[in-house]
């Protein structure tokens, strides 16, 4: 049986040599986890399954820097690298692969140019093209309120899933589920599902986002957003059928480790490696 | 010596920084001399099958060469099913023929690409899989390879159908998975096949 995966996810800021490892993204208690060259090292000897590695501060020049820490990482990690942010051109993914990297994610870059999701599958393929979608909900009183939209019926009340950019700035009023099912069939090969609402709320995935797009897409899609300890990843296997499910404050500090973790998720029946 | 075919397929670094690690020497290259004259050779590979076979081409020869010669070869995801004769994926497309049998698109009904680490069963002893039975290895496929003769068949995994994972006759071996992506494990597979003696 296919196992779930437990990916954890390094959200770095590139501005120094080397690059370091953010916690807490808000600007306001900005706290630095270590470095991402050994946070990836340790967390693949702790039993990671994946591990992806976000630019938070992507930029042109920053790209360089993050191509160095691929390249010096993949001498000692052996699993499965994503790459995300600053990835803009068929190239940038060329060059991400070339360093040791598996899969490059891309958000914005692919709303403004759909295109850029099938130029890249035909060079790279499919596997190594992941969407990046960052969901935010968009609550209606009825149904009738957005009938172009993917309406979902939510504890909170109805509401549609509406594609945020440039790390949750901008909205563009498309719907999520319409633009996963455009970029799986222009060959994305997964889709990197991001709550905007629960983002660094820890109160846990967005259940009803992952489940109605996992329902909609036959591509793996990873839940993000929002995760506060064990129960939350437990939880988002139990209640959806998201192949996997990313964190990234949660490791940091040992404040659970990723193999506790596993065992945890284990404990409770869920395939884990 | 390992050699790793540079035909513009895939993370390439990856299988020589997982050489490195054992402590094994390996190369990159599409220098055919050097192909020719390689004494492990590995054959990485994502991506298409039509296109691959496309990229091959200057080096399909030396390959059928090493194998006759009963040399060690790796073949690796995309690696192994350009092994087999044919494939859906380009059904007017040979394969390299060096494994007899067929590659078909994974049957609907569950998530595509199979992605992820999935569970090692041993089927017939062979020497690259030693001490490997129940293991996990990460897979990224869409195809799987369906042999004619069952006696080639190392290993395979669950995925609701059964997912042949691993090849092995003679010298010639095979693997869906990503020994070079798998952890420990994997690390294990390409430590077996430099200690292949031939």
């Amino acid at each position: 049986m296919l196992t779930k995966r437990i990916i954890p996810c390094l959200d770095c800021d590139l501005q120094v040599p080397e690059g370091r490892v953010v916690k807490g993204v808000e600007f306001k208690e900005i706290k630095y986890a270590g470095n991402p060259v050994e946070l990836a090292t340790k967390y693949y000897e702790e039993g990671a399954d994946e591990i992806v590695i976000l630019d938070i501060t992507a930029s042109h020049e920053r790209r360089e820097t993050m191509k160095d820490v691929i390249d010096r990482l993949t001498e000692n990690v052996f699993i499965p690298i994503c790459v995300g942010g600053g990835i803009r051109k068929v190239e940038d993914y060329v060059k991400m692969l070339k360093a040791g990297a598996d899969k490059c994610s891309t958000n914005t870059a692919a709303i403004h140019n759909p295109q850029l999701l099938s130029d890249a599958s035909e060079v790279v393929g499919s596997q190594a093209v992941v969407i990046g979608i960052d969901a935010k909900r968009r609550y209606i009183s009825s149904p009738e309120d957005a009938k172009d939209k993917n309406v979902f019926e939510t504890e909170k009340g109805y509401c549609w899933f509406d594609c945020s950019i440039y790390g949750g700035r901008e909205f563009t009023g498309i719907d999520v589920i319409d633009w996963a099912l455009k970029a799986q069939e222009l060959g994305a090969g997964e889709i990197l599902l991001t709550s905007m609402d629960g983002d660094g709320t820890k109160e846990g995935y967005d259940i009803d986002l992952n489940k109605a797009v996992n329902n909609a897409v036959d591509i793996p899609v990873i839940a993000s957003g929002g995760v506060g300890n064990p129960k939350d990843i437990l939880d988002v296997f139990k209640k959806t059928d998201v192949s996997a499910a990313l964190a990234a404050s949660i490791f940091h500090f040992n404040e659970y480790p990723v193999g506790e973790v596993k065992k945890y998720l284990k404990e409770n029946n869920i395939k884990i490696r | 010596m390992v050699t790793i075919i540079d035909y513009k397929s895939g993370n390439l670094k990856s299988i020589s920084n997982g050489f490195k690690k054992i402590g094994t020497e390996s190369e990159i290259t599409r220098d055919i001399e050097k192909i020719a004259s390689a004494e492990f050779l590995v054959l990485p590979g994502v991506g298409a099958f039509g296109k691959a076979m496309e990229n091959i081409e200057p080096f399909k020869e030396l390959i059928v060469e090493h194998v006759n010669d009963d040399k060690p070869f790796l073949g690796i995801c995309l690696g192994q099913q350009v092994l087999m004769s044919s494939s859906d994926e380009a059904p007017d497309v040979n394969g390299l023929d060096l494994f007899k049998g067929h590659v078909e698109k994974i049957p609907d009904g569950r998530k595509i690409p199979h992605m992820g680490w999935n569970q090692l069963k041993i089927y017939n002893n062979s020497q690259i899989l030693n001490g490997l039975n129940n293991d996990f290895f990460y897979f990224i496929h869409s195809y799987h390879v369906v042999p004619d003769d069952e006696n080639i068949i190392a290993g395979y995994c669950d995925y609701g159908v059964k997912i042949v994972s691993a090849l092995s006759e003679n010298n010639l071996f095979s693997t869906q998975f990503h020994p070079e992506k798998s952890g420990l494990q994997g690390l294990k597979i390409l430590k077996n096949f430099v200690n292949l003696k031939y």
